[in-house]
């Protein structure tokens, strides 16, 4: 365990989220989300669950990131608030 | 919304050369799962994301015919009731419910049978997770089918 | 409101941070996580399943009805979207699509 991975992780981690909350283009929210999805799995991995990592990697950063582009393809793109 | 497919050689190409190789590595995954990291979700999640790339690059008018939307919910369903019969089984000879030791493979024994019961319900796991996603996916996108 | 909203954030933060320094270290096997089932299971997964992955063994095989119940609830979720979603004969104007046209994809 080696706490400069852990906190860099942390930091980029918090980074992704607030830039998935605060930005206007739903397209790039869900580009940040999947980054938070994959700085989640690294963190899991940096931790020794690999296998949680794997579910968060694939479920997060990959199928969850292609449903909300096609929902996002059948609504708006602009967020209102 | 996507009849057609991508009007672009270097995308076609790259996704029909990715496809094989990802739908390989997602049964590794399912059958691997009792030694490395990985099991039935893992590698469900995998199959699901190589036939949703095939929808996407070559369109649902050419891509629906290759794997068709209804066999996904026969696959959904089938991957349930391998688990549910994996677990039903048992009860029929006497153990308890999910009891793998007790399944009727007269050729395996104890442990070996326990692990054989893994992989079965590994593989139920992977079915369920791969047609759910698909299934999904074809309804969410919304062509008719 | 705006202020009352980063105030209660602000406290929500601390009171984690606080409760964070109660919980055990990392990998610490004097953690009551530790000590109940979870020797057990790595100790005899090998014996009794042959399977050197605990992380299998135990989803698949002790905790069986857990991983069960998870296969269900999937299996719900995408009945639900067919349900909800599934595009039927002759109901061509109720769809989402026709009164949300995209027009930049």
């Amino acid at each position: 365990m080696i706490w400069q991975i852990d906190f860099w992780l942390l930091v980029i981690l918090i980074i992704t989220a607030l830039v998935a909350l605060s930005v206007h283009d739903l397209l790039a929210a869900v580009a940040a989300l999947a980054a938070y999805s994959f700085f989640v799995a690294l963190l899991f991995s940096q931790m020794g669950a690999i296998d949680v990592a794997f579910v968060e990697a694939t479920l997060g950063a990959g199928i969850s990131g292609v449903l909300f582009i096609v929902a996002l393809f059948l609504t708006r793109r602009r967020s209102e608030d | 919304m996507i009849k057609q497919h991508y009007q672009s050689i270097i995308v076609q190409t790259i996704c029909s050369l990715l496809i094989p190789f990802i739908q390989l590595f997602a049964l590794y995954v399912i059958f691997h799962g009792h030694y490395g990291p990985g099991g039935g979700f893992q590698g469900g999640v995998l199959l699901a994301v190589s036939i949703i790339l095939q929808r996407l690059y070559l369109g649902t008018k050419i891509a629906h015919p290759k794997f068709p939307p209804k066999l996904t919910m026969a696959f959904a369903a089938v991957g349930l009731l391998i688990y549910g019969l994996a677990g039903i089984i048992p009860m029929a000879y006497g153990a308890s419910f999910l009891d793998y030791g007790s399944l009727p493979l007269f050729w395996v024994h104890d442990a070996e049978l326990r692990a054989l019961g893994i992989l079965i319900v590994e593989i139920g796991i992977g079915l369920g997770v791969f047609g759910t996603l698909v299934l999904i996916f074809d309804n969410l996108v919304g062509e008719r089918w | 409101m705006r202020w009352l909203n980063a105030l209660i954030m602000l406290l929500f933060v601390a009171l984690m941070l606080y409760a964070t320094v109660g919980l055990p270290d990392h990998a610490d096997p004097q953690a009551p996580a530790n000590v109940h089932v979870s020797p057990t299971y790595i100790e005899d997964t090998i014996e009794d399943t042959h399977t050197p992955n605990v992380v299998t063994s135990v989803l698949a095989d002790y905790r069986g009805y857990d991983t069960l119940g998870e296969t269900i609830v999937i299996f719900t979720a995408g009945l639900a979207c067919v349900l909800i979603l599934m595009k039927r004969k002759g109901n061509d104007k109720a769809t989402l699509s026709k009164h949300h046209r995209s027009d930049y994809m």
